[in-house]
């Protein structure tokens, strides 16, 4: 990985000719997705938590739930949080500071996805009407930039979900009191990203983090169990004609069934 | 409650020996963009650290002519404390921030690397007292796994006082609750201590004590840095059958 | 007076190696008349003198080294170039082009940003930044191939007593290879699986360049990588 943030031409122009041959630098055809490995309740402080290995990227996700004030338009309902930390120590690019515009992009497209996917009924989430909250927040540490952190992050933030033990809180004489109690919190559906990348005439998914600093540009698809889209994110400075954004989507549906199977069949 | 006596058996409230460490285990190289890391569980700590450089320092104004900067950053992660914390960093992350720097310094030769910079990050994934001093065992095993040139590792430790006992290597609640507490960083073949911190309040000899103690505390996790070193080369070891 | 370890034991940084008289070499250093490691690897007593053979580190740049690197910045009259040192090295416009530098000479388009040359380090300035120069045989700009990365201290490894490690694999692989001391690797093959074959026996020495019987390995290990293509 450059340290300087300078992508060699040679190095550009390697990718090209792979992705051109259809066999990728690491070996790879267009079409497939490096190893995945999942692990789930890593972290005993956190209610929920898993580590995800996407070849190199290497995510950890924590979910802890609080009480709060919730959103002014919807006083009954619990409220949903996600953060994204690129930390330093997870590639040479990354600075230490506040969130910069990609991992607020990778927040806000994972929250995308949870959302419109309706994984949680949040109505089940309120505790006094106009009162508290339940509060769930789902913070992504990218622990190693390998490139494609979305679909990393929404592999490790659905898996925490699906695994979370939520404290019970009870309402007693208008007061919040928090029981010994704990139940599974509930996650009605299982969204997954894929994103698809455009070098040159290619379309490729699972992007490394070379592949990602010479692409086009990136098209990421949130889909769920049935195959409904709940969130599309297209990034990057270069256009797509309607036909390749049909080809990623054909990609993207195909790749999210291969991908939901190994959420779901890892528990 | 009996009053103390050196002969009865005192317990902690996890059941350990006043000198007694909590389950220590670090693994070197695991972070594949880093020049240099190292992983560790100190009891239910756990953190990661990562090593960048000797590398070009940006802004060039901060950088020093005739030798190498050395930056330190402690950051936690919001799951890693009850209840979650914000991911921005406080006034007690910059300071140990800092002490951790001081810590180090001695330890690397700077004046190789004129106008460079080394980082070093901290990140806390699950925090349970004496996250400066993991931080710390852990820095340490990154740097000599980065291959910077150092003049010894630095190990680090906590003594305190608890319930009017002195112990090592203070939990949370013992941290919380306790009497006294005194983090210290140690470089052990060149004899020198690089981190001295307290918080509470000790009698002169407490103190002693509880440094002789946290230097006790410094030797057996010393053993444990130099096992995860070694560990990475004797895996290499074995993966040269294939 | 008394050496405290054995040959090709591992040490780590602060390990006490002599007690007494001894000429210091790599990795090491003298304090209060004992010599201490200063870096994780394998000991070496020998000639008068005890070393560290480091298994772990950045690049060292020496004057005499052939680097690879990437042009990353431009100012007057000279390029910076990223050869994984700790500072970036510095190409003079006079050690590009074999002339003085003139104002009007347009730099990019004799070296632009991205591109990747071959380079000699000359000279290291009084702040140890390297000097480099692509003057001269077998230097200069990379128009072909792709370059991958090893521990600069494998690269004697890779290369062998006399060229015979790197000599093989260009004889097996068919591939045109230029090792930087800096650890860069510029390789370039005819065909995919020639490059393919190279990256993978270059990636096994650089595991395990500290271990015995590497040649004969590598030898079979090339010979089951044809295999598996055929």
């Amino acid at each position: 990985m450059s340290r300087f943030g300078i992508v060699p031409r040679i190095k550009l122009r390697k990718i090209q000719e792979a992705v051109s041959s259809g066999k990728r630098v690491d070996g790879r055809g267009l079409k497939d997705l490096r190893e995945i490995s999942i692990k789930t309740g890593v972290l005993d402080k956190a209610e929920g938590s898993a580590e995800v290995h996407l070849g190199d990227t290497w995510v950890m996700v924590g979910i802890k739930i609080g009480v709060g004030s919730p959103f002014e338009d919807t006083p009954d309902e619990g409220v949903l949080i996600c953060n994204a930390e690129f930390v330093p120590l997870a590639s040479p690019l990354f600075e230490p500071g506040p969130p910069r515009e990609n991992s607020i992009e990778l927040a806000r497209v994972v929250d995308r996805g949870l959302r419109s996917a309706e994984v949680f009924d949040f109505s089940k989430l309120g505790l006094i009407p106009g009162g508290k909250v339940y509060m769930i927040f789902v913070d992504l540490y990218i622990l190693n930039h390998g490139g494609n952190l979305i679909d990393a992050s929404a592999i490790a933030a659905i898996s925490a979900l699906r695994n979370t033990m939520m404290p019970v809180y009870e309402v007693k004489d208008d007061k919040i009191v928090q029981t010994d109690k704990k139940k599974p919190l509930e996650v009605r559906k299982t969204p997954v990203a894929v994103t698809v990348v455009k070098i040159g005439d290619g379309l490729l998914v699972d992007p490394t983090a070379d592949e990602e600093e010479v692409m086009d540009t990136r098209l990421t698809f949130t889909i769920d169990e049935d195959g409904n889209i709940c969130a599309v994110q297209k990034s990057g400075s270069q256009g797509l004609t309607s036909d390749e954004i049909k080809a990623a989507l054909e990609l993207a549906l195909e790749k999210a069934s291969e991908i939901n199977g190994k959420i779901t069949g890892t528990e | 409650m009996s009053p103390r006596k050196k002969k009865k058996k005192w317990n902690r409230v996890d059941g350990r020996d006043f000198n007694e460490l909590r389950p220590l285990k670090i693994e070197s190289g695991v972070l594949p963009n880093a020049d240099g890391s190292a992983y560790i569980e100190m009891g239910k700590n756990k953190i990661m650290v990562g090593v960048f450089g000797p590398r070009e320092m940006h802004p060039k104004h901060l950088s020093r002519p005739n030798m190498a900067v050395l930056r330190c950053r402690y950051h936690m992660a919001p799951f890693s404390v009850d209840p979650r914390r914000s991911p921005a960093p406080s006034r007690r992350d910059n300071e140990i921030s800092m002490v951790m720097r001081y810590a180090l310094e001695p330890a690397v030769f700077l004046d190789r690397y004129p106008r460079s910079v080394i980082d070093v990050y901290a990140e806390i994934l699950e925090a349970d007292g004496g996250t400066r001093c993991a931080s710390l065992n852990a820095a340490s095993v990154a740097l000599v796994d980065a291959g910077i040139p150092m003049r010894d590792l630095v190990v680090s430790c906590a003594a305190g006082k608890y319930d009017g006992q002195l112990v090592l290597d203070l939990g949370d609640h013992e941290d919380q609750e306790g009497e006294a507490d005194v983090p210290l960083a140690y470089m052990p073949k060149l004899d020198m201590v690089t981190l001295l911190q307290m918080d509470g309040i000790l009698s002169p000899k407490e103190f002693d004590g509880c440094i002789s103690l946290a230097l006790e505390g410094c030797q057996k996790i010393y053993e444990t840095q130099r096992e995860a070193l070694k560990k990475k080369y004797e895996v290499e070891e074995e993966e040269k059958k294939d | 007076m008394s050496a405290l370890f054995e040959s090709r034991d591992l040490v780590i940084p602060g390990d006490v190696l002599y007690e007494g008289r001894i000429r210091t070499g790599d990795n090491t250093y003298l304090r209060q008349g004992k010599v201490y490691a200063s870096r994780i690897g394998l000991v070496e007593y020998g000639r008068g003198m005890v070393s560290v053979i480091t298994l772990e580190a950045g690049y060292n740049p020496l004057v005499g080294d052939t680097v690879v690197g990437d042009v990353v910045d431009i100012e007057l009259g000279r390029w910076n170039v990223d050869i994984d040192a700790s500072v970036a090295a510095h190409l003079n416009v006079p050690d590009a082009i074999d002339a003085p530098f003139r104002p009007d000479i347009v730099m990019p388009d004799i070296l632009d940003i991205g591109e990747t040359v071959v380079a000699k380090v000359v000279d290291l300035d009084r702040w140890r930044t390297p000097i480099l120069s692509i003057l001269g045989r077998d230097l200069g700009k990379v128009e072909e191939g792709f370059t991958i990365r090893i521990t600069p201290s494998k690269i004697p490894r890779l290369i062998g007593k006399q060229g015979s490690m790197v000599k093989m694999i260009l004889k097996e692989t068919g591939c045109d290879i230029v090792i930087g001391q800096n650890g860069r690797i510029l390789i370039n093959g005819e065909k995919r699986e020639q490059e393919d074959i190279a990256v993978k026996v270059i990636g096994k020495i650089d595991r395990e360049a500290h271990t015995t019987g590497l040649t004969n390995r590598i030898q079979e290990y090339i010979k089951r990588l044809k295999e598996e293509f055929d």
